[in-house]
């Protein structure tokens, strides 16, 4: 009996490079509207062009970096608390 | 109104009367509840009933309000879905913990009295125990004793809480608390060790990863539900909850992202959402609370649905690490879209049920001028896409195939997942109907175009540095130390230092005082007649005369006659005039 063949599509290099290309333009085209959209900002600086996606980029990149930080300390084996 | 049944009352008879039935009837019977309970809390009335006079105090079974009946829609609500998810499950034991745990959660939500509330409150904590017993594992069971520990400890905080309360205020009313004294903050304390706000919240990601597949399901939205509630109720607007809550937010965010086990992810990201919804009530604006029960109406639902997926997957393949998880989109596909919407609800995504309800407490904040507090909720928005909306589907689903081919989940399962999926996305996409049930009315529209496009540039982005730092995220197969340390390692430290410590003193005071004292002590008393007697005996004799061996003789007969208590009449006699002199003259 012949075997159906797997569903393997995101496994395939090709798609990850797609994805990626789609994520990349996914961004480009949330940040277009700050080029002309008039925005009433609260703040003030929540006003500036692309403010959120600088915010997400910003503060996701400080907690991994800082997660990575604290992890030197925090991270330890599987059966720590067995010993 | 006489009419109205307390739906707590439902819930925990019912679950008295679960070993009653058998097979899939007991089954059909822990799904019908919770749908009868549901109509009941729609049935309420607003207005307070099931009064009792218990020792002294007059206790209220049923306040209804639109707070209390906003919690009871969604507790029941949640519990068909979960009942619907477990089926499979052949486990009186479970069910009946379970029903009794959601029913006291009721009880707790309904309660109008702090007595009564402080009653659920503790069956709550008891009956939660057994489903994270149930799991029969060695470290279930240890989990489970320090859940139950901790919420004893909890408990203990709320009671001398209550009791300096009701001393100084004579009532048992529970109502917002504006007093701010011990009394006060022992009971917020107690409130916020169920609310699993740091530090004291080590043990909802120590217990609930231990507990069952469907355990874990129901455990997520009870407690810290309750909490939130109770919170609401009693303590709007006090400001240190917006320092709280937003402590949780990132705190959860930071330990999800260090963990490897999925459901501890999940477990860490519960701190992370309810620090939102506590944020809501420090800000203790109508809308900001009105935010905080409308994001716990659908994170019970979101969070209830991504325990869900995680928990089909475990009961598959019986791994829940991310080190050994992996590439099952293959083979279990609709609970990874399932699974999928659960994630994007959680972090917010337009059209899921978390942006309708999250950017309540966010604009919340925005309209009070908290710049602090709306930035970090903005960053934690962002934080959550991260780690539960990306990690959690992408390292159990995608990444490296493990070779793991475990097929779909069973029908029940999927059924339950689909109901609650459907639901995120519904109040998503119109979210009227919960708006309405919400305690204060709502004048507020998410849905803007700047709204929408600033989320989706938050996400997006959120998305690609994910993705750019997939390498720093690379799963290990460690544990992060905790709080839980100091009860688990430190418990341990304690020990050996007090071990060492208190016994050490019982050695040197052995020593010093059984072995040294008390034996010269001895001594000396026993030998005491003898040296006082010979004392004043050995001059006489010498006095009179006697000296050398004949002296030594007389001593040593004296010795041996004082040892034996055989003394010549006349020598006793003599000492004991002398004794009797002695003390006639010292007096």
């Amino acid at each position: 009996m012949k075997q159906k063949k797997e569903f393997d599509y995101f496994d395939r290099p090709e798609t990850i490079k797609k994805l990626w290309i789609m994520l990349y333009v996914l961004c480009g085209l949330t940040v277009a509207p700050d080029l002309f959209t008039h925005k009433h900002p609260h703040f003030g600086f929540d006003g500036f062009f692309a403010f959120y996606a600088l915010l997400g980029f910003v503060s996701c990149a400080v907690l991994i970096l800082f997660s990575k930080l604290v992890a030197l300390v925090l991270k330890v084996k599987e059966d720590y608390y067995d010993k | 109104m006489t009419s109205d049944f307390s739906p707590a009352a439902l819930l925990i008879i019912g679950a008295l009367l679960v070993p009653f039935f058998r097979g899939n009837a007991r089954n059909w019977f822990v799904i019908i509840l919770p749908a009868a309970a549901f109509y009941l809390v729609s049935q309420l009335q607003v207005g307070s009933s099931w009064q009792v006079h218990f020792f002294g105090f007059d206790l209220t079974f049923l306040r209804v309000d639109k707070l209390s009946k906003v919690f009871g829609y969604i507790f029941t609500l949640n519990a068909f879905a979960a009942f619907v998810y477990a089926f499979y499950l052949k486990d009186s034991t479970q069910h009946m913990a379970a029903l009794l745990y959601i029913g006291s959660a009721l009880g707790v939500v309904f309660a109008g009295d702090l007595v009564s509330l402080y009653f659920f409150w503790e069956v709550m904590a008891v009956a939660s125990t057994f489903l994270i017993l149930a799991r029969k594992t060695k470290k279930s069971q240890a989990a489970g004793t320090r859940y139950i520990l901790v919420h004893i400890f909890g408990g203990l905080c709320l009671l001398a809480g209550m009791v300096i309360y009701i001393t100084q205020t004579g009532s048992i009313a529970f109502n917002a608390m504006t007093d701010r004294n011990w009394g006060t903050y022992l009971i917020l304390a107690g409130i916020l060790i169920n609310a699993a706000a740091p530090p004291l919240h080590a043990w909802l990601p120590d217990a609930y990863p231990e507990a069952t597949v469907t355990g874990g399901v129901i455990l997520s939205a009870y407690t810290t539900k309750t909490a939130v509630y109770t919170l609401i109720r009693g303590f709007p607007g006090w400001e240190v909850l917006m320092v709280v809550g937003c402590m949780m937010t990132l705190y959860g965010i930071i330990y999800a992202l260090l963990e490897n086990d999925m459901r501890r992810i999940l477990a860490y990201s519960i701190i992370n959402q309810v620090g939102f919804m506590v944020a809501g009530v420090g800000i203790g604006t109508m809308m900001s609370l009105n935010g905080s029960a409308a994001h716990a109406f659908c994170h019970i639902i979101y969070k209830a649905l991504l325990w869900m997926s995680a928990g089909a997957v475990l009961h598959m393949t019986g791994k829940s690490k991310c080190t050994d998880l992996g590439g099952l989109y293959k083979t279990m596909p609709f609970t990874l879209i399932f699974g999928t919407i659960g994630a994007l609800s959680i972090s917010s995504v337009p059209w899921t049920s978390g942006f309708t309800s999250k950017s309540l407490i966010i604009d919340g904040a925005v309209h009070e001028h908290l710049m602090w507090v709306w930035l970090i909720l903005e960053v934690a928005s962002a934080g959550v896409f991260l780690h539960a909306g990306i990690k959690f589907p992408y390292f159990v689903f995608f990444a490296k195939d493990k070779g793991l081919r475990p097929g779909e989940t069973n029908k029940p399962m999927l059924i339950a997942m689909g109901f609650l999926s459907f639901l995120c996305i519904f109040l998503g996409v119109y979210p009227k109907p919960l708006y309405d049930v919400l305690p204060y009315e709502v004048h507020y529209q998410a849905y803007t175009f700047n709204h929408v496009i600033a989320q989706f540039q938050l996400l997006l982005l959120s998305a690609l540095v994910f993705f750019l730092f997939l390498k720093l995220l690379k799963r290990t197969d460690t544990i992060s130390i905790d709080t839980d340390w100091f009860y688990r390692k430190g418990g341990r430290l304690f020990y050996y230092i007090f071990d060492h410590v208190l016994n050490g003193i019982n050695r040197i005071s052995d020593r010093v005082f059984v072995g040294g004292l008390a034996k010269n002590l001895g001594r000396v008393s026993g030998h005491a007649p003898e040296i006082l007697a010979l004392a004043a005996l050995v001059p006489l004799w010498s006095a009179a005369g006697t000296t050398g061996r004949k002296l030594q003789d007389r001593v040593a007969r004296t010795r041996a006659a004082l040892a034996t208590g055989t003394g010549p009449v006349g020598i006793s006699a003599a000492l004991a005039t002398l004794f009797v002199v002695v003390v006639f003259l010292l007096m």
